[in-house]
């Protein structure tokens, strides 16, 4: 019954069960829906193996540094990102909200993506599948039109998953099909973070691995099909000209800051929960290469199945143009085969040309066929669910792909909703004695009820502004002040104090100059060419009206003043947060004038 | 397989199957189907001849209408489908998807919701047990703490004594170091 003076003042945190736990949950949470579905597109588009020269740069000047920071920080403060900007300095308790802000616009929009593939996943269990036949139109003599003059896995997408309207300004209806599984998706989420880490930790050790099982399932089911190897080439082979444009660079540095996550606050929480003499510099080293590995990897498997697609489709046309040949000389079965196409078209159009030239053949490319790429929602609800159809088996492949697609993104759901969760606890924003289960309970209700609203007709062009506003530029904006604050403010000589008494060694040189000079001047960079290509042309979007004469194409639009007035909005409001709340403080230190007490990583922990 | 003259004479034999189930006369025989102008793509024209007629031909429509109603039947003949075995100008009508009474996805979706649904209750139910079985927990180290304070007392109530200023008393010290452990 001794009370002992040495108990530790943060008995009640909670901490990680075991380290691998910690490191599993920032790889979940830099490790989601952007590994499958943008980093195999920028390769494409730039020039395939050579993207990766400016993405690997991009990782060793910005990504991990950035990422060391933030862990560091976190497990030297101990707090959320709130509370841990307020503790540095109160005049850098802006970033905190900012991150916060940008955790809790991230969170309503990733979810109802979720909510998506949630939808696909429970039609998955049909045979034949949903996406693969067109209905019929009324009075069933044909498919219906919409879906016969598109695709039919365009038609389930936009209409029956969607029912997407012309125009953002048409709101249409809500979707009560959406809404159950969005209610659901916030359920899971509910169940997971329902106690923050102790059920995030559980919940992580089966989102986190299970992702990497299904993409090596793929990886060897892609590359066993025909085609595979054409897709693989296309993705890999370097075309090093590429490298002259600056939207290269631009796209490499987007992509890895996003890809790893930063600036959200959701690793500044969960690096808080670690015990203070933690090697962070290896686990910042750690989690950066393996989430390139992981982009790496599903870009293989991505890009195998999308080779097989573009063969299968390059082998349709073959067939098409062969029958109606075949039909038009009255050629008997079987003389004229896909690898003998291209001398008996040659030696027609010599001694028929008229003939050949009355078919409308259309011309077999499969450098065409591969050249179409999409990235995003496109890319996996589009383009990924028509490859699925084509292999055998489909409701399996489809069964696991929606279920590994979920997994990515909910591992990344349970970091964003720790940036909002932590700092709310620490704030008290519920009275101590109720349990924390009513805090994440409050978190998941009112983000359901708010993200109802991007179950409307329009909701996926609002989801588009979002990601495009909300989830990109702010995060810049915060990183470049993190930085700034850490080395400027905190005073880098305090910092690396800090460091070297977690981690045991003292900084490198790599560390400071990247730190000091580079990594800010690269955040800086960035941010300017961002704007500046935003700037260039009124924002548009693409809108999928089936009245538009173009259709199947989308039609380009651009946006209505009060919908750029939001898009402003977003990307401004966790900005303005920093220099606000700077203000504030000033505004009361002028009042009070009481010095800030100087904080020190190890002042906290002794 | 290949075509030849034994094929060619089971389409006649199915043309005239078809002509007598769709117009319920007994009459047309295999040798009523003519067909011409065979090539090698294994396309031909056919016509069926009305011996009861004076040998003209029976008009285009009826011959279609009685293809159209045995399509199946001419198919399955060959082991062809709709797409291997066209007859020109005869569209085939469409058959609707099959939709099962209930949706699919409604059955699946209830599953997993149920599923979400008891892991919750658990988990709230287990929580509010340890909320509760702690504040017991606590009420009964405060209790016990309370009756410390009181043996320690000693007429001198605790908030006066200044913890970091007194001594620690040497025999209580070394009282605890005399203990045994259990």
């Amino acid at each position: 019954l001794s009370a002992t003076p040495e108990m530790p003042k943060e008995d009640d945190r909670p901490k990680w069960d075991n380290k691998f736990q910690y490191i599993l949950s920032c790889i979940g949470f830099a490790v989601g829906l952007g590994n499958v579905w943008r980093f195999p597109y920028l390769c494409q588009i730039h020039g395939g193996g050579a993207f990766l020269i400016p993405y690997f740069i991009a990782l060793l000047f910005e990504g991990i540094p950035l990422l060391h920071l933030e862990l560091a920080l976190g497990q030297c403060l101990r707090k959320g990102s709130i509370g841990a900007w307020n503790t540095i300095s109160p005049y850098l308790g802006g970033i905190g909200v900012g991150s916060w802000m940008v955790s809790v616009l991230v969170s309503l929009y990733y979810n109802t993506v979720l909510t998506w593939v949630m939808w696909y996943f429970i039609n998955s269990f049909q045979e034949p599948l949903p996406w693969s036949v067109c209905p019929l139109n009324e009075n069933r003599t044909g498919f219906n039109e919409e879906c016969y003059e598109s695709t039919a896995v365009n038609y389930f997408w936009y209409r029956k998953t969607l029912n997407i309207t012309p125009d953002i300004t048409e709101s249409g209806t809500l979707q009560w099909w959406l809404i159950l599984c969005l209610a659901t998706c916030w359920a899971i989420v509910y169940l997971c973070t329902i106690r923050g880490i102790e059920t995030t930790g559980k919940a992580i050790y089966v989102t986190a691995i299970f992702p990497y099982l299904v993409l090596t399932v793929f990886l060897i089911q892609g590359l066993t099909l025909p085609g595979a190897t054409d897709g693989l080439a296309y993705l890999f082979t370097p075309n090093l000209h590429t490298l002259k444009n600056p939207r290269v660079w631009l796209d490499a540095a987007t992509q890895i800051f996003f890809s790893l996550s930063l600036a959200f606050g959701g690793l500044i929480a969960f690096s808080s929960y670690n015990p203070p003499k933690n090697d962070c510099e290896k686990d910042a080293v750690t989690v950066a290469i393996v989430n390139s590995m992981t982009s790496l990897y599903a870009s293989i498997s991505v890009f195998s199945v999308l080779g097989f697609k573009a063969t299968t489709a390059y082998w349709d046309c073959l067939d098409r143009n062969i029958i109606s040949i075949i039909n038009e000389f009255d050629l008997p079965e079987e003389s004229i085969m896909r690898q003998n196409y291209t001398s008996w078209i040659s030696f027609l159009n010599s001694s028929y040309p008229e003939r050949i030239a009355g078919l409308k053949l259309k011309t077999c490319d499969l450098q065409e066929f591969l050249d179409q790429s999409v990235s995003g929602t496109g890319l996996a609800f589009i383009v990924f669910t028509q490859a699925i159809i084509l292999m055998p088996g489909s409701q399996a492949w489809a069964i696991l792909f929606f279920i590994m697609l979920f997994s990515l993104g909910l591992s990344s759901m349970f970091g964003n909703i720790e940036g909002v969760f932590t700092p709310l606890l620490e704030l008290r924003i519920i009275p101590k004695s109720a349990p924390k289960e009513l805090l994440s309970g409050i978190i998941c209700l009112i983000s359901f009820v708010i993200a109802v609203c991007f179950t409307l007709g329009s909701g996926s062009y609002w989801i588009d502004i979002f990601d495009r506003y909300a989830g990109s530029l702010p995060l810049l904006v915060i990183a470049f002040f993190e930085v700034i604050g850490v080395v400027y403010i905190y005073k880098i000589k305090r910092f690396s104090k800090d460091v070297k008494w977690m981690t045991g060694r003292k900084l490198n040189l790599y560390w400071q100059i990247t730190w000091r000079f580079i990594s800010p001047l690269l955040l800086l960079v960035v941010f300017m060419a961002f704007v500046t290509l935003q700037i260039q042309k009124p924002p548009s979007y693409t809108a999928w009206n089936p009245k538009y004469e173009g259709f199947p194409m989308k039609e380009e639009k651009v946006y209505p003043p009060w919908v750029q007035a939001i898009c402003v909005l977003l990307a401004a409001l966790p900005c303005v947060c920093v220099p606000l709340v700077a203000l504030f403080h000033l505004a009361k230190q002028k009042r009070r004038s009481k010095d800030p007490e100087v904080f020190t990583c190890q002042g906290a922990n002794s | 397989y290949a075509w030849d003259a034994n094929e060619e004479y089971l389409f006649k034999a199915m043309v005239a199957f078809a002509m007598r189930r769709y117009s319920s006369k007994s009459t047309t025989q295999i040798s009523n189907v003519l067909l011409c102008n065979m090539t090698d793509r294994v396309s031909f024209w056919f016509v069926v001849t009305d011996s009861s007629k004076n040998v003209t031909t029976v008009p285009g429509s009826e011959v279609e209408a009685a293809i159209r109603m045995n399509r199946n039947r001419i198919n399955s003949a060959f082991l062809l489908s709709d797409k291997t075995l066209q007859f020109l100008k005869i569209t085939s009508t469409l058959s609707p998807p099959v939709e099962p009474s209930t949706p699919v996805w409604l059955i699946v979706f209830g599953v997993v919701l149920c599923l979400i649904v008891a892991g919750i209750v658990f988990l709230v139910v287990s929580g509010i047990q340890k909320h509760k079985k702690k504040n017991k927990e606590s009420t009964e180290r405060e209790n016990l703490e309370e009756k410390v304070e009181v043996t320690l007392e000693n007429g001198i109530p605790c908030e006066a004594l200044d913890l970091k200023a007194g001594h620690i008393n040497g025999v209580f010290a070394a009282d605890d170091e005399r203990f045994t452990s259990l």
